[in-house]
């Protein structure tokens, strides 16, 4: 099996100073991938360097290839065909990542429109808008005719998600980043999430890289786990195993205060 | 936000009415510049009454030292004040945003070069660099005083320009429109302009009203449209001389002047609520 997104001893440095070190991590089609770590510990980071968007004055050593090219140095030009395609990112904070002062609707019809055209097949008028529709649908937000036609600061903090998650699935990538995807919402809003990206990914034949800092969370998404600190990957391996027996002081750690997470919610019920 | 209902409602109110007044204001001097195209009560340059007439029916405004009717120049300079301000802060905005936006973009050490290259800009009153350009072109006239006012004006909004450019550069819908693969030229024009246009268009109403001010000083110096083009401030020099024997000279373009100026902004203040969607409906 050739991987989708292989990294290969990853470091990034800014400033002299390592904010990544030799990270190695390799996912291939359809297989859902979860990187835990502390705030901190250089998981956006990571997610930025495969698309090739590290913020200006942190650079990449090493290898990432993603789709069998090589990301670390390739030209914008390259890696604008790359983006979207081959790998599209949903973010941390809800609220900024998405336009202000633009409809939900059209947002979501930008990165359509742009994948249809780069397919040779592009979509206008009242075609784009229903597939807008289609893919609001997807996503399970509830009437999407309405929303379509609604600024960000009207919708909740889950449906504005949602909406990052069809933008996202709009560009049709092999490979879905979902950085932190889940922290800004409530239990229920985020349990919700977790399920549409499991159904998503599945349906879509898609990849899935799922970053998080809780293990609970996280494990329930995915079949693997590279847990990171302080820029380094110090585990790694299928989530039943890393949960079963973790090798790392680290690991235990962060198992543990799920535990005792669980045990006082066990009490309370 | 929690903002009591009834205040709320007041300044919505508040707001309403700053547009309607911005609209009236900034209409009637549309109005009457346009209709100066086809009407004014006289020739401008006919000697229609004797010198310094007070006010009259005939003459609403007076003469001038000259015994031309006062009204016919201030409708005439209503023209002059919108093309000159409207033609400048066109100049101004188009270079001056294109400048900002590309210091925003640039590598760390182009950026500050021109950030600092526009602080010394600006340290230079718009007016002064409006004046050098005149100086240093051939002649003063309507379309040089315009081109010195749009370049005098330019650094201003090109260090705001940057500013706000810099600020929606680091949200993360920039970074997702770029992990879709949208092109730099396309994330200008669908996101970044968009988003620095509300704190900019405030900006160039702002600029628009100095335009006003800065033509009508360059007139008073001599620098700006010559005769027989009746701008606000060549009238204002022209009063000068008698503006003990006859004030109201000095006064009707004044208040011309003015209400202009603060038409324009409180049109540019009432447009910026209605336009923003966070703020519209709350
Ligand atoms: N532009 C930058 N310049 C310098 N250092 C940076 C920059 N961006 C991030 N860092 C540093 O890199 C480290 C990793 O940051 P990163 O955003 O990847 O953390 P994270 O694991 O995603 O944390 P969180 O869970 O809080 O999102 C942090 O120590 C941060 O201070
Ligand atoms: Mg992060």
């Amino acid at each position: 099996m050739s991987a989708l997104l292989a990294i290969e001893d990853l470091s990034v440095e800014a400033g002299g100073r390592r904010l990544i070190s030799d990270l190695s991590l390799a996912i291939g089609p359809r297989e859902r991938v979860g990187l835990i770590g502390e705030s901190g510990s250089g998981k956006s980071l990571t997610a930025l360097a495969v698309s090739g968007l590290l913020p200006r004055g942190l650079l990449p050593h090493g290898s990432i290839r993603l789709a069998g090219r090589e990301v670390i140095g390739a030209a914008e030009r390259e890696l604008n065909a790359l983006r979207g395609s081959a790998v599209a990112i949903v973010f941390q904070e809800p609220l900024t990542a998405l336009d202000p002062l633009m409809t939900v609707g059209r947002q979501v019809a930008e990165p359509l429109a742009r994948r249809a055209k780069r397919d040779g097949a592009p979509l206008r008028g009242s075609a784009l808008a229903s597939a807008v529709l289609d893919l609001l649908r997807d996503v399970a937000l509830p009437d999407p005719a309405r929303l379509a036609h609604a600024f960000p600061h009207q919708i909740s903090g889950g449906q504005r998600q949602r909406v990052a998650i069809a933008m996202a699935l709009a560009c049709r990538p092999a490979l879905l980043i979902a950085d932190e995807p889940t922290t800004a919402l409530d239990v229920t809003t985020q349990a919700e999430i977790l399920q549409l990206l499991d159904r998503l990914a599945s349906e879509r034949d898609m990849a899935l890289l799922f970053i998080g800092h809780d293990l609970a969370v996280v494990a329930s998404a995915v079949d693997r786990v590279v847990v990171m600190r302080q820029g380094v990957a110090v585990e790694s391996g299928p989530v039943a195993t890393v949960l079963a027996a973790p090798s790392h002081d680290y690991t235990k750690g962060l198992l543990q205060a799920a535990r005792h997470f669980d045990d006082a919610i066990g009490r309370r019920l | 936000m929690t903002i009591p209902a009834d205040t709320a409602i007041l300044s919505r109110k508040a707001r309403s009415w700053t547009l309607v007044a911005g609209l009236a204001l900034v209409g009637l001097h549309l109005v009457v510049a346009l209709l100066t195209l086809v009407w004014t009560p006289f020739d401008p340059t006919e000697l229609a009454g004797r010198r310094l007439e007070a006010p009259s029916l005939l003459h609403l405004a007076g003469t001038d030292r000259l015994g031309r009717d006062l009204l016919t120049q201030i409708m005439i300079g209503s023209r002059i004040a919108l093309t000159v301000g409207t033609a400048a802060v066109a100049i101004g905005a188009v270079l001056g945003t294109t400048l900002g936006l590309l210091a925003a973009f640039a590598s760390n050490w182009l950026d500050d070069a021109l950030a600092a290259a526009l602080d010394i800009l600006i340290a230079f009153p718009t007016l002064l660099i409006a004046m050098l350009v005149v100086a240093a072109s051939d002649g003063a006239n309507l379309s040089t005083a315009i081109l010195a006012l749009g370049l005098g004006l330019s650094p201003i909004v090109a260090r705001l320009a940057r500013i706000l450019a810099k600020r929606v550069l680091l949200m993360d819908y920039i970074t997702a429109a770029r992990t879709s693969g949208t092109s730099w030229p396309a994330i200008v024009r669908i996101h970044v302009l968009p988003n620095i246009w509300p704190g900019l268009s405030v900006n160039l109403a702002l600029q628009f009203g100095l335009a006003v001010i800065a033509e009508a000083s360059l007139s008073y110096l001599g620098l700006g449209a010559p005769p027989p083009n009746a701008s606000w401030g060549r009238l204002l020099q022209e009063a000068q001389g008698t503006v003990f024997s006859a004030p109201i000279g000095a006064i009707t373009p004044g208040i011309a002047l003015v209400s202009l100026v603060i038409g324009i902004n409180l049109l540019a203040d009432g447009l910026r609520e209605r336009n923003d969607p966070a703020r519209s409906e709350r």
